[in-house]
């Protein structure tokens, strides 16, 4: 074990699966020589030659789609899109080709060996295009995988079972906890499993289900409800499609009550798909409807973005609405 | 079906053409000792013209110090300076009209000032207060203004380009007598969005001019990790467009290319790709720091090159500019643009309900409800919100 912080977690993530690999490649802006603007592929040009690690032209289609190329050839590749708010030139690559790859060809080709790293979310004074988190725009496509990690342990075991997964994925990445989040993460390979959520606190009162930075505030919100003897359990979902509805669905027949919070716009955002599946498997054992503690129906905005976000002190409160409904 | 069009030579020989066919020349007209070069035609610039370039070349080098300054103090989050490439950006806004259209991609303060963007209006869009013409919404230098046809800026990179052909083929339409400029780097004409708007400006007729600033680097890739080939000026010819490559740090040549290329543009309705060769002296942004890719010695070579000194020799040798002058300016402008940056960042922040308006022209029921309830929630946790709890409506 030793102390890393999510980004050294990526990195550490991308060197094992690289030296295990021969032909792996990882690929986008400015991540050769300079390690990438957050400096998550730090070194591995140096490493592994700039055959496999390279800086490529400011495309993100081109880079997607290039993947999509390498990965229908059997090959692995780790492509990086700089800024999630960036990725939506890549979107027919995305929505049109990576995800139907494999139906389209009735399985004679896939691009399974493609995983899609991007820093998303905001918290960092990134304004309208430094901020965004862009996951319901992919939920709603048939053959990707989606996985968000919340710290430093969580990316390097979920980014190695991203990558050896045999289905493309979209890897978001929360950007604001990328030097805050530090812990004890393993020197060895491991791997998380994708599609299955985690109980990060046991509760007996309400179920908050959360993914990414957002968990940083449900524990913060979950600590101030304690104080008013609210027992709150907290999932963090992992793995956003396909999504584990066997672990959510058991947390809130044990509670009877669930908050969902995630930081992008609450309108068709990912918590309404959770609460529409949730009132439908645990309408019986519901005792107050779901809540969705969100951002709001604005684009992100820099100077007010303290109050845009859906912090503990909103999610507290959405807790105490939902106890005394 | 048509016949394809008879426009090629038919050879019998089997030849390929050489990638680097095209080598297209640098158009230079000024010397760094501010002399012109042998077979330059004499300048069409006269001294009120020159002095507004330098004008903003000084204001802008000040700005620049300056709003670094405050970053690293943390008053304000971010900024991009425009260092090294004062003569590209600021002769090509000089040499076009007022009224004509700027597209800018971000480092483009220049063009806006030689338009009298105030330092008013800079500091407080720096400071994202409640009298920047954005209302805070964006990131340090994302600029716009509709008084001074200047769009505003959107971090996403080359989504302006595309944008500059709809503007100018409008302006067309119109018949407004106006044309677009549209700059962007060498990185941006990267992006799909490079190729679709110079192409649907060729093919429809757009008076746009594309002004490039190839100055070496995006971010951390060099320009030639970037692309191949005869830079960037050859995809103007491949488009079929009028295209010239001009040494950027040049004023001279840079201003007459662009008065030339506007001229063109207007009179056929048609688009010009101007490739101005450059380097970013300084960082791509506050967030960066170009150690980490390139040497210092490399740097040296074309701060040896400063554009702005460049243009000095050549007014000094003019009898237009005297160091008393220069002494008075650059102080002139430390003290404005300090006064004011005291003044911008006590402005507060704009409103709660900012936060809601311009995302349709008028608030729907929804984002009604959502202000309503996020007022509530800043009432109830006026320490937790402070640029917004205490100016809220009882």
């Amino acid at each position: 074990m030793s102390k890393m912080n999510l980004l050294q977690a990526v990195n550490h993530a991308l060197t094992t699966a690289m030296e295990q690999d021969p032909h792996m490649v990882c690929f986008g802006e400015d991540v050769g020589h300079f390690g990438g603007v957050f400096r998550a592929t730090s070194g591995l040009q140096e490493k592994f030659g700039k055959d496999r690690c390279f800086n490529t032209p400011l495309v993100e289609q081109g880079i997607i789609g290039m993947a999509n190329g390498f990965a229908a050839s059997g090959t692995t590749v780790v492509a990086e899109i700089q800024f999630g708010d960036y990725i939506f030139p890549a979107y027919d690559q995305i929505v049109n080709e990576t995800a139907k790859f494999r139906y389209r060809s009735g399985n004679e080709f896939n691009v399974g060996g493609l995983t899609i790293r991007t820093p998303y979310g905001g918290g960092i004074a990134g304004g309208l295009y430094h901020s965004q988190s862009p996951e319901a725009n992919f939920t709603h496509t048939p053959g990707l995988k989606i996985v968000v990690p919340r710290n430093a342990y969580e990316a390097k075991g979920l980014l190695l079972s991203a990558i050896r997964d045999p289905n493309p994925v979209l890897f978001l990445e929360p950007k604001r906890l990328y030097r805050a989040s530090v812990g004890e993460v393993p020197e060895t390979d491991y791997e998380i499993p994708l599609t299955v959520a985690d109980v990060v606190q046991e509760g007996k009162d309400i179920t908050l289900l959360a993914w990414g930075a957002q968990i940083e505030y449900a524990e913060k919100a979950a600590a101030m409800a304690a104080k008013d003897g609210i027992s709150c359990e907290i999932v963090d979902l992992r793995t956003l499609l396909p999504w584990d509805r066997d672990t959510v669905a058991a947390s809130v027949n044990k509670t009877g009550r669930l908050l969902v919070t995630h930081e992008a716009p609450i309108t068709s955002g990912f918590g309404a798909e959770i609460a529409a599946t949730i009132q439908e498997r645990c309408f019986l054992s519901l005792e107050a409807p779901i809540a969705r503690v969100c951002g709001l129906d604005v684009p992100y905005p820099l100077a007010l973005e303290k109050e845009y976000i859906p912090d503990q002190y909103k999610i507290y409160e959405g807790i105490k609405r939902t106890m005394n409904f | 079906m048509t016949e394809p069009k008879a426009t090629s030579l038919a050879v019998h020989k089997l030849a390929f053409l050489d990638a680097n066919a095209l080598s297209i020349p640098v158009y230079q007209v000024l010397k760094q000792d501010g002399t012109l070069y042998k077979g330059a035609a004499k300048p069409d610039m006269d001294e009120a013209t020159a002095r507004r370039i330098y004008d903003n070349m000084v204001y802008i080098r000040v700005l620049d110090e300056r709003m670094i300054a405050a970053q690293r103090q943390g008053r304000i989050s971010f900024y991009m300076t425009c260092i090294g490439e004062e003569a590209a950006i600021i002769a090509s806004a000089v040499a076009i009209d007022d009224q004509d259209m700027v597209f800018a991609q971000y480092r483009e303060q220049g063009a806006l000032r030689a338009r009298g963007f105030t330092t008013e209006q800079f500091m407080n869009q720096n400071f994202s207060n409640e009298m920047d013409l954005g209302k805070g919404r964006q990131m340090p230098i994302h600029y716009g203004s509709n008084a001074l046809h200047y769009m505003t800026i959107s971090s996403p990179l080359a989504t302006q380009i595309p944008q500059a052909t709809g503007y100018a083929y409008a302006q067309k339409i119109r018949k407004t007598g106006q044309i677009t400029i549209c700059y962007f780097g060498e990185g941006a004409a990267s992006e799909g969005d490079f190729h679709a708007g110079m192409n649907m400006a060729a093919v429809h007729g757009a008076p746009v001019i594309f002004f490039c600033r190839n100055n070496g680097y995006a971010i951390s890739t060099p320009s030639d990790e970037q692309f191949k080939g005869d830079g960037i000026a050859s995809r103007g010819v491949g488009y079929g467009m009028r295209t010239i490559r001009v040494d950027g740090n040049d004023t001279l040549a840079v201003y007459q290319a662009t008065a030339e290329a506007r001229r063109y543009a207007l009179e056929h309705s048609k688009p010009v790709l101007i490739e101005a060769m450059t380097y970013r002296l300084g960082a791509h942004s506050t967030s960066d720091d170009p150690t980490g890719y390139r040497s210092k010695e490399e740097e040296a070579v074309w701060a040896m090159q400063d554009p702005v000194l460049r243009f000095k020799h050549w007014m000094v040798k003019n009898g237009w500019w005297s160091d008393e002058e220069e002494k008075a300016v650059y102080s002139k402008y430390r003290d404005d643009i300090l006064s004011q940056l005291k003044v911008s960042e006590k402005i507060p922040a704009p409103q709660l309900e900012e936060m809601f308006t311009d995302v349709y022209d008028k608030m729907p029921q929804h984002l009604i409800e959502q202000y309503e309830a996020l007022k509530a929630h800043v009432q109830q946790y006026p320490d937790v919100y402070p640029k917004t709890s205490g100016r809220l409506d009882a």
